[in-house]
C-alpha cells in the first residue's frame, strides 16, 4: 500500500495536524512502510468472523442520572489557554479564507 | 526481618513489618528514597517531576496512621506514578509539549485509592509520549537510561517507571499497558511487571492511548509486592464503566511453593526469526525451573499471534486518533494561535506533539476514514476476535501460557528510533494478551551479556490469582530477582 503526498495531507487536514513538507513527505514515506507490513491481515479470510471491539461482558452500563458539582466554574477554566467571562475563548472561527461573514 | 543499612533495599511487604514495629518511620524510609534520587537520578532519570514537599508530609501522616492503629497495605509505602495518571498535587503531562505545566483538576481513581491507603508520593515518572512508544525515546522531556546498561533503553512506554523500581528510587511504581508498556520495560529493566485483566482496574483519570487497551498495573521488585498493588487499586469503580464488578481476591493468600498439578502451555508462535540467543537460554532455564517445580508443561498453538502486531497497529492508532482529538488548545493544554480557529487547530496540534504521536494518529485517522474504514478498522476488529478465540482454545487445557516478554534484551539508545516498525517489533510478544484483554505478568529469568530476561506468564481473564501463584513459586524458586543493577 502506497500513500501519496496528497492522501497524506488530506489526512493530516482531518486530524487537524499542520506539518512542513519535509514532514509530510517523511510521514508518507513511513506509513506507506507500516501499511505495507499491515497488509499481512490480508493473508486471513475473515468473511464469516464477527469483530471484536472489546473484550468484556459488559454492555450498556446505566447510572442514575444525578447532578453532582465536582468543579466549580474557576477550576473547570484553570487550565484554559484563554477564557473570558466564565467562557472558553477562541480565534475567530470563520477566518476570511473560509469565506464566511465573521 | 533484619534492618538493611539502606532503607531503599526493602520490599513493600518488608517494610510494612519494620513500620508496623516501629524500627522505621515512613518519613526515614521516605528520605532514604529521596536520598537514594537525589543520588541516581542525574545518570537514569526517571522522574518527569519530583513531588518532594507532598511525599514528606503524605510520610508525616503516614506515621501519624501507624501511630493509631490505622494500617493499610500501603500506609507510609513510597511509590511512583507514571505520568499519565491525573494528579491534582503534581503536573500531568504525559511527557507531551502539548500538556507541559498541566495541572490536573482531579486525581486518577488508582491515585484516590493510594491516598486512601496512605502511600507517599514521590513523583511523576517518564513515559513515550502519551504512552506511544517501547523505548521511553519519545518523551518531550529526554529518554529514561536503563539502570542496567548506561547506553541501553529501559523499554517502554512506563520506562520510568521501572526504571525507578530497577534503580530502588521508588518500592513500587504505577505503570500503563496497551500493548505491552508495563511488561516489556520490566523485562529490559529486570523487574516485576503486572498487566491485569481489561476492567480489573479503573481507567478513570489514565490520559487515554487506546480505550478498549489501556490497563494500569504495577511495577515491583517482587511478585508479592505487585500483587499487594493490584489489591489496592483494583476492583469496580462507578467512574469507569468499563470497570468489572468483580471481587478482588486476596492474592497472597493464595501464594505457593510448588507447581504440582498445574499445566502451563508452551506456544511455538512465540519464537520469532531475530530471537537473541541469551533470550532463548534464560527461557530455556526458566522452563526447566517450573518443571522441576512441578509444573507440567503443555504444547499450545496460537496461529493467529503472527497477525497481533498488525491487529495492534490499526486498532491502537485508530482509538488514539479519536481519544487524542481533545488535545486541541481550547480548555486545557497549550494553545498556539494561528490566524483562525482551524489554524490554531493544525499549528497547536502539529507543533504540540512529537513525531511518532503524529504518525500513530494519521495512521489511525486514515483507517478511520471514508474508504478505507472496512478493509483497516473492521478487518482488524474481525482479526482480534481470532486472536482471542486462540488463547479461549488454549486455555481449555492450561492454566497459564508461558513465553518470553521481547524477542531481545534492552536496546542500544537511538538504535531503532529511524525504523519505526523496528520499535513495534519490541512488543511483538506483549500484543497479543492486550487484544484478548487477558492479564500478563513479567519476571526476571536470567540475564544475556548482563542484561536482564524477561519471562512472560499469560493466564485467564480475571484469574490473577493463579497467574501471581505460579509466578510466585517461580521467583522464589528461581531467585533471579535478588540480582540489582549496580547503579
Amino acid at each position: 500500500m502506497s500513500l501519496s503526498l496528497e492522501d497524506v495531507r488530506h489526512v493530516a487536514t482531518l486530524a487537524r495536524l499542520g506539518m512542513n513538507e519535509d514532514e509530510l513527505t517523511n510521514m508518507q514515506q513511513q506509513l506507506s512502510s507500516i501499511l505495507g507490513h499491515i497488509e499481512v491481515l490480508n493473508e486471513l479470510d475473515t468473511d464469516a468472523i464477527s469483530p471484536t471491539a472489546q473484550v468484556i461482558a459488559l454492555t450498556n452500563v446505566m447510572r442514575a442520572d444525578e447532578v453532582v458539582e465536582r468543579f466549580d466554574q474557576e477550576t473547570a477554566l484553570a487550565n484554559a489557554p484563554q477564557h473570558r467571562h466564565g467562557f472558553f475563548s477562541v480565534p475567530a472561527v470563520m477566518g476570511n479564507d473560509e469565506g464566511g461573514s465573521a | 526481618m533484619s534492618l538493611p543499612n539502606d532503607l531503599t533495599l526493602l520490599t513493600a511487604a518488608e517494610s510494612r513489618k519494620l513500620l508496623d514495629n516501629h524500627e522505621i518511620s515512613s518519613v526515614e524510609l521516605t528520605h532514604a528514597y529521596l536520598t537514594r534520587i537525589q543520588e541516581v537520578e542525574p545518570k537514569i532519570h526517571s522522574y518527569l517531576h519530583l513531588m518532594t514537599d507532598v511525599a514528606l508530609s503524605q510520610a508525616n501522616a503516614a506515621d501519624k496512621r501507624i501511630e493509631h492503629g490505622q494500617i493499610d497495605d500501603l500506609t507510609g509505602i513510597p511509590v511512583a506514578l507514571k505520568d499519565i495518571l491525573c494528579t491534582t498535587d503534581a503536573p500531568t503531562t504525559a511527557a507531551s509539549k502539548i500538556l507541559d505545566g498541566y495541572m490536573s483538576p482531579y486525581d486518577a481513581t488508582v491515585v484516590t485509592r493510594l491516598r486512601e491507603q496512605g502511600a507517599v508520593f514521590l513523583g511523576k515518572t517518564n513515559t513515550d509520549e502519551f504512552a506511544m512508544g517501547s523505548s521511553t525515546e519519545n518523551s518531550a522531556f529526554g529518554p529514561t537510561i536503563n539502570p542496567w546498561g548506561e547506553n541501553r533503553v529501559p523499554g517502554g512506554s512506563s520506562g520510568g517507571s521501572a526504571a525507578a523500581v530497577a534503580a530502588r528510587e521508588a518500592t513500587i511504581s504505577l505503570g500503563s499497558d496497551t500493548g505491552g508498556s508495563i511488561r516489556q520495560p520490566a523485562g529490559f529493566c529486570g523487574v516485576v511487571g503486572l498487566k491485569p485483566t481489561y476492567g480489573r482496574v479503573s481507567r478513570f483519570g489514565l490520559l487515554p492511548f487506546a480505550s478498549s487497551l489501556d490497563q494500569i498495573g504495577p511495577f515491583a521488585r517482587t511478585v508479592e509486592d505487585a500483587a499487594i498493588m493490584l489489591r489496592a487499586i483494583g476492583g469496580h469503580d462507578p467512574m469507569d464503566s468499563t470497570s468489572v464488578p468483580i471481587e478482588v481476591p486476596n492474592y497472597e493468600a493464595a501464594f505457593r511453593q510448588d507447581l504440582a498439578g498445574v499445566k502451563i502451555g508452551v506456544a511455538k508462535e512465540y519464537s520469532v526469526d531475530g530471537m537473541e540467543p541469551g533470550v532463548d537460554a534464560a527461557m530455556k532455564a526458566a522452563l526447566q525451573q517450573l518443571q522441576d517445580l512441578g509444573a507440567e508443561l503443555v504444547p499450545v498453538s496460537l496461529p493467529h499471534t503472527e497477525y497481533a502486531l498488525a491487529t495492534y497497529y490499526i486498532t491502537a492508532p485508530a482509538e488514539a486518533s479519536a481519544n487524542l482529538a481533545r488535545y486541541d488548545g481550547v480548555r486545557f493544554g497549550n494553545r498556539i494561535e494561528g490566524d483562525n480557529l482551524i489554524e490554531t487547530y493544525m499549528r497547536t496540534r502539529g507543533e504540540g506533539f512529537g513525531a511518532e504521536v503524529k504518525r500513530r494518529i494519521m495512521l489511525g485517522t486514515y483507517a478511520l476514514s471514508s474508504g478505507y474504514y472496512d478493509a483497516y478498522y473492521v478487518k482488524a476488529q474481525k482479526v482480534r476476535t481470532l486472536i482471542k478465540q486462540d488463547f479461549d482454545k488454549a486455555f481449555e487445557s492450561v492454566d497459564a501460557i508461558v513465553a518470553p516478554t521481547s524477542p531481545t534484551v534492552a536496546f542500544e539508545l537511538g538504535s531503532r528510533t529511524d525504523d519505526p516498525y523496528a520499535m513495534y517489533l519490541a512488543d511483538v510478544f506483549t500484543i497479543p494478551a492486550n487484544m484478548a484483554g487477558i492479564p500478563g505478568i513479567s519476571l526476571p529469568c536470567g540475564f544475556s551479556d548482563g542484561l536482564p530476561v524477561g519471562m512472560q506468564l499469560l493466564g485467564k481473564s480475571f484469574d490473577e490469582t493463579n497467574l501471581l501463584s505460579i509466578a510466585h513459586a517461580y521467583e522464589q524458586a528461581a531467585n533471579v530477582y535478588q540480582e540489582l543493577a549496580h547503579i
